[in-house]
């Protein structure tokens, strides 16, 4: 889990947060990523296709909504139930 | 139907003059948006009442008076011209929804300068294009955004000063050309609104289209005539109402009605400054008890995706008229409202260029579902044929949707660009863009864009935008971007790419395009998708021709060839 923890993190670090505004930013897992606007909801996609491709799943657009991406802990856990489901 | 709503009378009785003196304002005489907004309802003895209820994602709140509206924005107006910022200079906002945002419009409005809002999430390609072409003197942003600025400067010969308003003492540091400002330290009890009149420039929004770079529609002070007469008439403001637009004031919805309309007619209005959250919506209506709407057809999708529970866990009693902008309302979208509210959403129609509302649904009118309603009664709308200009009588025939000019809100040109905005007329009407029909009581059926340009959850994006920007990644030799039908948000950019030698198609180089293009332009022209292709259809000429992408997509008939390459 951490390991998973850590790479979504330096994910969004890397492509949502500028450089000039991480020092700014307080980024940890249980973070508000949709609902303080750090990724917003178009955005969204990018992050999900990174996990599909990251994780070998599929999630479907129904579960791809801002609640199950508003902060990496529930991230994880929808990572985690489409890997049981593959 | 409500007597105080009935359409035929509105059409007789509904005029811009009634909007002049409801307004106290004299024909030919000042007019300027800011002292409507603020100084005026404090001159008729409402300073002490609330113009804006701000909330953050984490549920703090900033209240503001008409009279703190009143002092706040004397503030920013000196402060701007301290810094040498002039009458007609333009002064691009790039800010979140944060009060300064809502605020300094306001005030650079009674400066007599012209405000050139910003969607914040734009990257620096985008922010760069349109300052440039404006000739922006001033930038006020805050510390999240000065990244792109500083990237994007070097390209604006004209910048002079980037304002920060978040700046203190544990931000990092600013360079030259950057000054702090904290409006709340600012405030001027009393200071004179610059003499603009109806034909003065106040705001300047950019706009995507089919070919070329985005084109600034630029409006005058005389266009709040049209902002608060359908402010009244269309969202029904009333003295006492809460009011919550959900736009965002980089377009046009989030500053002709989150801004202009609202404390014009004195209401007190909701921000609400958090990602989307169905739960946090309702919230919103329950905790501010919101009594009128204005919202956007992809957000009602959105809120119908998480189903009527969360609904019914709010109390939503407060509110009593719904509307909604940006793209046309399915009929699903009205009965799940009807559903969840025991109301209807009214569809409105308008554009950047137009203002203001031009086709709506008015509150008591009979909602058809799926229809855009009929012109707004104080101007004329209807369906021309695209070639002749010439209005259709027939009932359901597809034509052009056009509105007779001259009305207060219709832009006054494109910035730097006239012979575009002379294109927009034909016959004696101004042409929307947007194909439609008719019906035989009169009501709107919207039919479709009639060119490339993407309406993506309201927005519209340029594809000449992305395809230069997509060209400008190491990887790409060619590209075309499509509106692809989505169900939540109307549209989605689709891209089509075709590699360079040496690069091979996967998921991390799409990953990598997508990211580029959200950076550069914005999340909103970010391709959802991207099919790598051999090659692009072109014409002889060597255009890319996307009607034939867009047929494919859609499953349709490819149409007449004859003109391609191959």
């Amino acid at each position: 889990m951490d390991d998973m923890k850590q790479m979504i993190l330096d994910y969004i670090r890397k492509e949502y947060i500028d450089e000039d505004e991480a020092d700014d930013v307080t980024l940890d897992e249980n973070t508000k990523l949709i609902s303080s606007g750090i990724v917003d909801s178009f955005s969204m996609v990018s992050l999900k296709r990174f996990l599909e491709k990251k994780y070998a799943i599929s999630i479907p657009d129904g579960e791809a909504t801002p609640q199950a991406f508003d902060s990496v802990m529930s991230i994880i856990g929808l990572v985690r139930r489409f890997r049981k489901e593959a | 139907m409500s007597d105080r709503f009935d359409y035929d009378r509105l059409r007789r009785e509904l005029t811009w003059d009634g909007a002049l003196k409801d307004l106290g304002l004299e024909p030919g005489g000042p007019v300027n948006i800011g002292r409507l907004c603020a100084d005026r309802i404090v001159d008729l003895g409402r300073g002490r009442k609330t113009a804006l209820v701000h909330e953050d994602h984490e549920g703090r709140q900033r209240i503001f008076s008409y009279l703190d509206l009143k002092t706040l924005t004397n503030g920013w107006a000196g402060f701007l011209e301290g810094l040498g910022v002039q009458p007609l200079d333009r002064v691009c906002l790039l800010l979140e929804r944060c009060p300064e945002l809502y605020i300094s419009f306001v005030g650079v409005l009674k400066l007599g300068a012209i405000v050139q809002p910003l969607f914040s999430a734009f990257g620096d390609e985008a922010l760069q294009q349109r300052a440039a072409d404006s000739g922006a003197v001033a930038v006020i942003t805050q510390h999240r955004h000065l990244g792109k600025v500083r990237k994007a400067r070097e390209r604006l010969p004209d910048l002079k000063t980037v304002i920060v308003v978040d700046h203190g003492p544990g931000s990092r540091p600013l360079r030259e050309g950057e000054v702090a400002f904290d409006m709340m330290a600012h405030g001027v009890e009393t200071r004179p609104v610059a003499s603009t009149y109806a034909e003065s420039p106040s705001v300047l929004h950019y706009t995507s289209g089919t070919t070329g770079k985005p084109k600034g529609a630029l409006h005058v002070h005389g266009s709040v005539l049209a902002q608060y007469l359908t402010g009244r008439v269309v969202l029904d403001l009333l003295d006492d109402d809460i009011y919550w637009c959900t736009a965002d004031p980089g377009w046009v919805t989030g500053t002709s009605y989150g801004i202009i309309a609202p404390w014009v007619a004195g209401v007190t209005q909701v921000v609400l400054d958090a990602g989307f959250s169905s739960d946090r919506w309702y919230q919103t209506i329950e905790r501010h008890k919101v009594t009128v709407w204005y919202t956007a057809p992809t957000a009602i999708r959105m809120l119908m995706k998480d189903g009527l529970d969360p609904v019914r866990r709010r109390d939503h009693s407060s509110l009593r008229h719904m509307a909604s902008v940006g793209e046309p309302l399915n009929p699903e979208a009205v009965h799940w409202g009807r559903e969840a509210f025991g109301l209807d959403f009214h569809d409105t129609f308008w554009q950047t260029e137009t203002g203001a509302i031009v086709v709506t649904n008015l509150p008591g009118m009979p909602v058809k579902p799926g229809s855009m309603g009929r012109p707004f009664p104080a101007l004329e709308a209807t369906v021309v044929d695209p070639v002749t200009g010439v209005p259709i009588r027939e009932a359901g025939k597809v034509g052009m949707i056009a509105v007779r000019p001259p009305w207060p809100s219709l832009m006054r040109t494109y910035w730097n660009n006239t012979p575009t905005y002379l294109h927009k007329f034909l016959n004696g009407w101004y042409i929307c863009g947007d194909r439609g029909s008719l019906d035989a009581d009169g009501y709107f059926w919207f039919c479709g864009r009639d060119d490339d340009v993407i309406n993506t959850a309201g927005h519209l994006v340029g594809p000449f935008e992305i395809e230069s920007a997509l060209l400008e990644h190491p990887a790409v030799a060619e590209s075309a971007a499509i509106g692809k039908p989505d169900p939540v948000n109307m549209e989605v950019v689709k891209a089509f790419v075709a590699l360079k030698p040496g690069f091979a198609p996967s998921v991390d180089l799409e990953l990598d395009i997508m990211n580029f293009i959200r950076k550069r332009l914005s999340p909103l022209a970010m391709p959802q998708e991207i099919a790598f292709v051999e090659k692009l259809p072109k014409t002889r000429s060597g255009k890319i021709v996307r009607r034939l992408l867009k047929a494919q997509e859609l499953g349709q008939e490819i149409g007449d060839t004859s003109t391609l390459e191959d």
